[in-house]
């Protein structure tokens, strides 16, 4: 079946071949999804990056009075049913309910706050450097905007969202270079040297994904002194991912490494006199760099749902650090998210970068397998 | 076929030596020992503890040793009469605490697997027979939402959801009048009405992965010069498939259970601890908190035993159906 | 089962009154590709009667492989079909296989009953999961009898005839055990074990090695000889169809360029393609020192084709200006003889000069 393909270089005769990349561009951009998925990580990493402008609040402070506060709804139509252009939002009371006794809160029609850009709020430090209280959006005076409601101790929850997604994208990302170092390495001397390594590493990598990771997490992040920063916590938790996670990618590098080594291609290099330093660079590694990415975008997301996971269980980053994982530990209690479901939108958050980068790892997959059309 | 079985054999009997190290080491490694958190529990509740009292407990426990003998006086009674220590915090033996979790765990990581399979076979060879249908996409979509959810958000969502429309949160495993009551008809039958929540938690993500496998798999196998031979004799379409691509399918498969089962005993683990299950999972979390050194390592171990069983269990099955195996994987 | 013995009858009967046996019209299968429409075959015409053997030979890439899987309806799934294949029978009104629904029962009588299939790969043409008998026993099970004792007995005197040594064991075996000569033999036993009428020998003897080649090739013309069935050969290698085939027709490019029977084809090539790919066949015989001709250039993708003769950007007599403009079409250019070049009778004449292709072998 092969066959009716070609084995041809160029065609001259009307038909075009395409480059490499032009080919991978094509295939990439054809997987809508994926190109959805890429925009949107690029986006958030950049979101993330000036976290303290795009967000109204500082997310340690509390905004006393609003307590567990629901989600504040943008508003365009107004009481007397004319639309404004610029959205606005209500005012808040906290009420007590006479029939039920208990204290709610209820939407005040008669304060009305329009939602401005760069509106004056929290002092921060843009990039630890500039000075400055200016917020891509807020509303001024009384008023506030809780887009994704507030905590148990009245933080903007859609401010700690985002720092949260800081702390947890990076943590992906600075577990995932410690793994790939240790994946890189092992399967590297693994698929490299053969014989007795090979059969010692891959005892280990089979011992290791034999293990059911997340009580291996567990009995390791206990490992994390109870007084250390937030700061060595985090590069600690990483760690503590990365030493767990790192044998898929020694795997997959192994395997790469020895199927390649098997190529004609090579082989053919080989027979050629093209010396073992050259043909590892200008042959192995090109047909071996795509699917580290691939494999790389594959992983991210694990490391950040391993984050999550030991910080709702209180093993991983502990506040005051915000994390996506910190922020629902709040949830833990079932009476408080059923009164408050807001609290799970971190959730939400994290169901949606994991999805993004899956989608981005399967069309990078799709796009680099040159069998596949 | 014999030596390949006693071969693995042999390799768990290692692995299991292996693990026990392992396990027994990394709960060690903390600083500070039960002592200490027991002394700082006391203090913080008003009535410290004095020295001498902390030394006797330290030397009754034998946690002035080194950490050699510790483990060498753990496994020994373990291997020889079952004996897994004794707990700290609990006051008793670690088997007693742990003996009806192990089964409890068993069972829903059993039930989870029969789950995965039962949902991602059928799933995968519809997708992969309607490639491209909106069928096909819409498996693909939810199976990718599915991977993605972290199952103890799904576990949560499922509490507040069922919190809010009904009233009641289904946690446990048991009804109030059960929970600890010696086994009966009514107790297993209490336990089948609560097990399907926690085994659809547990097993959606794995089924979504197993769904994603088996349907490349067996587009890789349609592909196969084997199964156009096989068409070109004129079988039948329907007998094709089941006959060729789903059989050769199917070993990857069960070799996948390999992975599968520390997957599900991992997601089981979380799962529990929100839900409230009366599985190892909480025990272990309890324990690594708070330092009882012989039921985290114990709990750990077992956990790692469940699934080197398992993986063994599905590699030898694999032999039994994959004549390459039998030969030694020369191919 | 008795029509089956019926069937060896009809057979010399049409072969006698040179019906075809199978007719291909106008083959046209396009594959879409991310680059564009690729033409995999393009206006292929031809017949095969009963008993005798077409050689179709052409490079990687020629559609020769496409054709013949066009013929079962293999072709990959996303490939699109135009023209006629005519099955004729000897008793009812010909069917045209490219009409047939994907599981139509007619369609899968066919497949491997009435026309059978042997492909290029030993290793990879059997499923590794199951043993020799149970894929050998499909076959018989599937287009000769229901009785499984009677399809083992068959089973094992299929494999006796394609000279598998210990044909019961054999049965028992599966495809790793054997070796790439005797999986091949399997193969031709599991397809020739429904006798049918049409054989399609796709590369069988390429994976092989050159003495393997040569028993396979001789245990084909036997079976060929004993069961009387006609046989479409595929191959690449011009030496091959020479031994094998009474009637060859050579492809490029999706289209048959030269048909002709295969003594004609060798002692005067009318095409300038035919030409080269002779010229770069080695023979024994040759002058020392005197270097292998090749064909310039490569096959060019017939990615949207334009309209021109395929050949025009590799060929050593093209006219500007016409072979560049014009498809030239498959003409009669001698008795029983037809090629597609405006340029046939000055091909000729220097192949009179050479006599090169007369003797490959």
């Amino acid at each position: 079946m092969t066959e009716l393909l070609f084995d041809a270089a160029d065609g001259p005769q009307g038909g075009h071949i395409l480059s490499r990349g032009q080919i991978f561009w094509a295939k990439f951009t054809r997987h809508r999804v994926a190109t959805v998925s890429l925009v949107f990580i690029v986006l958030l990493y950049v979101v993330v990056l000036v976290a303290e402008f795009v967000t109204p609040y500082d997310p340690f402070n509390r905004h006393v009075g609003y307590l567990l506060a629901p989600p504040t709804g943008l508003q365009f139509v107004d009481t007397d049913g004319q639309f404004h252009l610029q959205p606005f939002v209500y005012g808040l009371k906290n009420e007590l309910n006479r029939e039920t006794f208990q204290r709610e809160y209820v939407v005040d029609t008669s304060k009305r706050y329009p939602l401005a850009l760069f509106v004056k709020g929290d002092a921060y430090q843009l990039f630890g450097v500039i000075p400055t209280d200016v917020h891509l959006f807020g509303v001024e005076g009384d008023g506030k905007v809780f887009l994704a409601g507030t905590d148990t101790l009245g933080r903007d929850l859609f401010t700690r969202m985002i720092f949260g997604a800081r702390t947890s994208l990076f943590v992906g990302l600075f577990g995932l270079s410690i793994g790939f170092a240790l994946g890189l390495f092992f399967g590297g001397i693994s698929g490299y040297f053969g014989g007795t390594v090979d059969n010692l590493v891959q005892r280990l990598t089979e011992f290791l994904q034999s293990l059911p990771t997340l009580p291996l997490w567990m009995a390791l992040a206990a490992l994390v002194p109870q007084d250390w920063t937030p700061t060595q916590v985090y590069f600690g938790i990483s760690t503590v991912l990365a030493v767990v996670g790192w044998t898929t990618l020694a795997r997959v590098v192994r395997g790469k490494l020895l199927s390649l080594r098997e190529e004609d291609y090579v082989m053919a290099a080989k027979v050629s006199g093209v010396s073992e330093a050259r043909i590892i660079l200008t042959h192995l590694l090109p047909g071996f760099t795509s699917y580290l990415i691939v494999y790389l975008t594959l992983a991210i997301p694990q490391m950040i749902l391993g984050e999550v996971a030991l910080s709702f269980l209180g093993l991983g980053l502990r506040p005051p650090a915000v994390s996506l994982g910190t922020l629902l530990i709040d949830s833990q209690n079932i009476q408080t998210v059923t009164l408050s479901p807001w609290l799970l939108v971190p959730g939400g958050l994290v169901v949606l970068i994991v999805v993004a980068f899956s989608f981005l790892g399967d069309g990078l997959r799709d796009a680099v397998d040159p069998y596949r059309t | 076929m014999l030596s390949y079985i006693v071969r693995r054999l042999g390799y768990m009997v290692v692995v299991l030596i292996l693990i026990s190290i392992v396990c027994f080491y990394i709960i060690n490694l903390p600083p500070g020992s039960f002592i200490e958190t027991f002394a700082t529990q006391l203090e913080a509740s008003g009535a410290p503890a004095s020295q001498a009292q902390l030394d006797y407990l330290t030397v009754r426990y034998g946690l002035d040793q080194p950490l050699i003998v510790q483990y060498w006086n753990w496994i020994i009674p373990l291997v020889t009469h079952g004996d897994f220590g004794f707990s700290f915090e609990w006051q008793q033996p670690v088997w007693s605490l742990i003996a009806d979790r192990l089964w409890l765990t068993i069972i829903v990581s059993l039930v989870s697997m029969v789950f995965v399979y039962a949902v991602s076979i059928p799933v995968a060879v519809y997708s992969a027979t309607h490639q491209y249908s909106a069928g096909d996409y819409a498996v693909s979509f939810l199976g990718v939402i599915g991977l993605a959810v972290p199952n103890f958000l799904l576990a949560l969502v499922l509490l507040v959801a069922s919190a809010r429309l009904f009233g009641i949160t289904p946690t446990g495993l048991f009804s109030p009048e059960y929970m600890n009551a010696p086994w009966s008809w009514g107790r297993f039958v209490d336990l089948l009405i609560h097990l399907p929540v926690p085994v659809v938690v547990v097993g959606l993500a794995g089924t979504a992965a197993t769904i994603r496998i088996l349907r490349s798999q067996l587009l890789d196998e349609f592909q196969k010069q084997y199964v156009v031979t096989a068409r070109a004799k004129g079988v039948p379409e329907g007998r094709l498939l089941f006959k060729y691509p789903f059989r050769v399918a199917l070993n990857p498969i069960i070799s996948t259970a390999g992975h599968l089962l520390p997957e599900i005993v991992s997601g089981s683990t979380i799962v529990a601890i929100v839900l409230g299950l009366p599985t190892i999972g909480p025990l272990l979390l309890r324990a690594i908190i708070a330092q009882d050194t012989y039921v985290a390592a114990s709990s750990l171990m077992l956990l790692g035993v469940l699934t080197v069983v398992g993986v063994v269990l599905s590699d030898i099955l694999l032999a039994v159906l994959d004549p390459r195996v039998r030969m030694g994987r020369s191919n | 089962m008795d029509e089956l013995g019926d069937r060896t009858m009809d057979m010399t009967d049409s072969a006698s009154t040179n019906q075809p046996l199978l007719e291909v019209k106008d083959l046209r299968v396009v594959l879409p590709l991310l680059e564009g429409n690729l033409v995999a075959a393009d206006g292929v015409s031809f017949a095969i009667r009963p008993g005798r053997t077409l050689g179709l030979v052409g490079e990687s890439g020629c559609g020769k492989t496409i054709t013949a899987q066009s013929i079962l309806k293999i072709a990959p799934r996303k490939a699109r079909t135009d023209g006629r294949i005519l099955l004729h029978y000897a008793d009812r009104p010909a069917t045209d296989i490219i009409g047939l629904g994907a599981d139509d029962p007619e369609l899968l009588k066919i497949r491997g009953g009435e026309c059978a299939m042997i492909f290029q790969e030993p290793m990879t043409s059997f499923s590794p999961v199951h043993t020799i008998g149970n894929q050998l026993m499909e076959t018989i099970l599937l287009h000769r009898t229901r009785h499984r004792r009677e399809a083992h007995d068959l089973a094992v005197a299929m494999l006796a005839k394609v000279g598998i040594p210990a044909p019961a064991e054999t049965l028992k075996k599966y495809p790793h055990h054997l070796s790439g000569g005797m999986r091949q033999r399997a193969m031709i036993a599991m397809a020739l074990a429904s006798q049918p009428r049409l054989l399609i020998a796709d590369e069988p003897t390429t994976a092989l090695d050159v003495t393997v080649q040569a028993q396979v090739l001789r245990l084909m013309k036997d079976l060929q000889h004993d069961l009387g069935m006609a046989i479409l050969y595929i191959s690449h290698d011009l030496g091959v169809i020479a031994r094998m085939a009474d009637e060859v027709a050579v492809m490029y490019m999706g289209s048959i360029v030269e048909q002709a029977a295969v003594r004609d084809l060798l002692r005067t090539p009318m095409h300038p393609y035919t030409r080269g790919l002779m010229a770069s066949v080695p023979r024994i015989g040759k002058k020392s020192g005197e270097p292998l001709q090749s064909i310039k250039g490569n096959v060019p993708v017939p990615i949207n084709k334009p309209r021109a003769c395929g050949f025009f950007p590799r060929c050593p007599v093209a006219i500007e200006g016409v072979c560049d403009r014009v498809v030239p079409p498959l003409t009669p250019v001698a008795a029983g003889h037809s090629a597609a070049c405006f340029r046939y009778s000055e091909v000729v004449a220097a192949a009179g000069l050479d006599q090169g292709g007369a003797n490959v072998h």
